[in-house]
């Protein structure tokens, strides 16, 4: 994996939204995400967890051109193509739309219930003009739902006779059909019963696999990322905290939000009872974020200068980095900081 | 111990368009005072509906099997629920032994009317107490259950607090008229991690505090391993198994509480595959004959299962279930 070369770079990505504010003085706005850098390697599975209001499904948008970008460099290049993605429109946009699609989570708002399961795939095909006739787009559609374990008679029916799972594979059908390169996943097995995630999550890895596919995988189900994803990447209100190789952040957590997150899963050791360290409080509101570091109004570990600056993204080690001024410390003083 | 709650071959069913559908099927367990009781199953398993049961909340077109039986344990003696017909009778436990908590906060509580008096309204019905004993003690309970300013919130609506600070107000709301049993249908599900270990820690302090018994509705088994003294395993309206919750979580014996197990991450092991219980939860319109998962299991007798419907059998102390894999001579390892 190390030679892969990165599919999607940002540089600074920074995502505002303008809030109402008073008639005088310069315009309130809210930092839905600040300064991320990231890069999501050609053919891995890049997971992106935090707490609602973290920013993690604004990055994923923006990634996708569906959410404005306000400033930095955002770099799409799968090697037929190079894309800027701030700057590009028109035809551009439209052939970006194509290589880069979206999951949802919600199987059953997600499926239009007027349209036939065969009709709902081949919709993409035909917006995008990427077949020439029927006979084609048909092919396509039946070659992708075979591959989501979809045979031919459910083609013809719709939705409402699906199962929860059997809906999440139509909406992979669909979003796969245009043969992609790049595909976020929001929360799209966070609905769904243990034994049918374990299902749709085999059957992402196995297409990813098989179709060469680079996956954004967004889930506040931590242990879901560790199962499937490559490369883990955690946020707090808007900012990137840790990012490292998923083995790496579970084994040896430098933050001490990631150390909480991690902790805050249910064990399924009855014996762990009360063992969790608890976090305290809420995570903030976005549009009153707490000065210096934005961790610092939860943390257990902030000191002065945790109120006063803001951490840089700091080299912890190989392809991980961290953003809190006191990690190395930590690291000597809380035997738990050491993994 | 005393016991709380009996409920003895409960079965219930539901006259639909497309026909009569079974949502649970002879089902039998019960609950000690200031124990927690874990239901766990996929969507569709009849957990919700065994606990709307105990109130006997489900809509009109129930029909409550004649051989059904619940029996509420109270202070001034045992209380039948399937005997209670008329809403003032249902309120001994409607709001009064019994209190209900839901995964989705915003929908539970009416969005124009403010915190303090939905609060206020169901103590002043349910207890003799005055409006202004009513008030103090709501806001009480708000401090207790860790929402700072509670005086403040108490004036607020549902929609002026956070997801996490209306699963507390709900709480606060469910125990302020100190039931005996506490329902709770997937409290957390809707919650981030950190909140959700936040609102499992205060629940396991207010069980020690008052201690009621709680019904824990949840399909996430590691809620269940963290919160329940008992697990009571459900699938299509049947129990299938129930025990001591470490027996069950640890030794597993019935192959649908197997193969849940097989089918989540397991953070201790990146690399074990995730093996999912083969096919899907079947429609309540096709129940299958005999034993209800035989149409799923990996360990299916050809024949016995699809004819005879297991009974309970005892792995352990206390722990047992329904599989015909337990009733032959050998007890598979």
């Amino acid at each position: 994996m190390s030679e892969a070369k990165p599919l999607i770079t940002t540089r600074n990505l920074s995502v505002h939204y303008p809030l109402r504010g008073s008639l005088f003085g310069p315009k309130p706005v809210v930092q839905a995400v600040e300064n991320v850098s990231i890069d999501i390697l050609k053919g891995s599975f890049f997971g992106l967890v935090g707490e609602s209001g973290s920013g993690k499904t604004t990055l994923g948008r923006a990634l996708l051109r569906a959410a404005p970008i306000t400033k930095g460099k955002v770099v799409y290049d799968d090697g037929e193509v190079r894309y800027d993605l701030p700057e590009i429109e028109g035809r551009e946009l439209k052939d970006y739309r194509s290589r880069a699609q979206l999951i949802f989570q919600d199987p059953y708002a997600a499926l239009s219930p007027r349209m036939t399961v065969r009709d709902i795939i081949a919709e993409p095909l035909e917006v995008m003009g990427l077949t020439k006739n029927r006979a084609e787009t048909d092919e396509r559609v039946r070659e992708i739902a075979a591959k989501c374990r979809l045979n031919l008679e459910h083609l013809r029916r719709f939705p409402h006779a699906f199962s929860g799972g059997q809906r999440q594979r139509i909406s992979i059908a669909r979003a796969l059909v245009s043969s992609p390169r790049f595909v976020v996943a929001d929360e799209s097995v966070a609905a769904l019963d243990v034994s049918i995630q374990a299902d749709v999550l085999n059957l992402l890895k196995a297409i990813q696999q098989e179709m060469g596919l680079t996956f954004l995988f967004i889930s506040h189900d931590l242990s879901v990322v560790a199962h499937i994803c490559d490369y883990v990447a955690v946020m707090y209100l808007g900012r990137l905290v840790e990012t490292a190789p998923t083995r790496t952040l579970f084994s040896t957590p430098r933050h001490p939000y990631t150390r909480a997150l991690l902790s805050a899963i249910p064990s399924l050791d009855p014996d762990d009872r009360g063992k969790a360290q608890k976090l305290e409080g809420e995570i903030p509101s976005p549009t009153n974020p707490p000065p210096g570091c934005k961790f610092q109004s939860r943390c257990p570990f902030a000191v002065d200068i945790c109120r006063k600056q803001e951490p840089e993204l700091e080299h912890a080690g190989d392809g991980h980095e961290v953003s809190c001024h006191r990690w190395k410390e930590l690291m000597e003083t809380e035997p738990m900081m050491a993994g | 111990m005393t016991r709380l709650l009996e409920v003895e071959n409960l079965t219930l069913q539901f006259d639909t368009d497309e026909g009569r559908i079974t949502a649970v099927d002879d089902v039998s367990f019960s609950l000690d005072a200031g124990k927690v009781l874990g239901l766990v199953g996929e969507s569709g398993s009849g957990k919700s509906v065994t606990a709307k049961s105990l109130m006997k909340l489900n809509a009109g077109n129930a029909i409550y099997g004649p051989k059904s039986k619940i029996t509420l344990h109270l202070d001034d003696g045992p209380v039948d629920v399937m005997s209670l017909e008329t809403s003032a009778e249902m309120q001994v436990v409607r709001g009064g032994a019994i209190s209900m908590i839901f995964q989705e906060p915003m929908a539970s509580f009416a969005p124009a009317i403010t915190i303090g008096d939905q609060m206020v309204e169901q103590l002043l019905i349910h207890t003799d107490m005055s409006a202004k004993q009513a008030r103090e003690l709501s806001i009480e309970m708000l401090n207790r259950v860790g929402i700072s300013d509670a005086s403040k919130r108490f004036r607020q609506y549902a929609f002026e607090l956070s997801g996490g600070m209306r699963q507390r107000a709900m709480i606060a709301m469910a125990l302020s008229t100190r039931p005996k049993l506490l329902i709770a249908d997937e409290p957390t599900t809707a919650l981030d991690v950190t909140i959700q270990a936040q609102v499992i820690d205060l629940m396991k302090d207010l069980v020690d505090d008052f201690g009621m018994g709680i019904i824990f509705i949840t399909h996430d088994l590691g809620v269940i391993a963290q919160t329940a003294d008992h697990v009571a395993v459900m699938y299509l309206g049947r129990l299938v198994e129930q025990g001591p919750v470490r027996e069950v979580i640890r030794t597993p014996a019935h192959p649908y509480t197997q193969g849940l197990l097989a089918a989540l991450p397991h953070l201790d092991d990146l690399d074990a595959p995730l093996v999912p219980v083969p096919g899907d939860i079947p429609s309540p319109l096709e129940r299958p004959s005999g034993c209800v998962f035989n149409t799923r299991c990996s360990k299916v007798i050809e024949g016995r299962c699809q004819r005879e419907v297991p009974q309970f059998t005892k792995v352990n102390e206390g722990h047992k279930t329904a599989c015909h894999l337990y009733t032959q001579e050998e007890v598979p390892a």
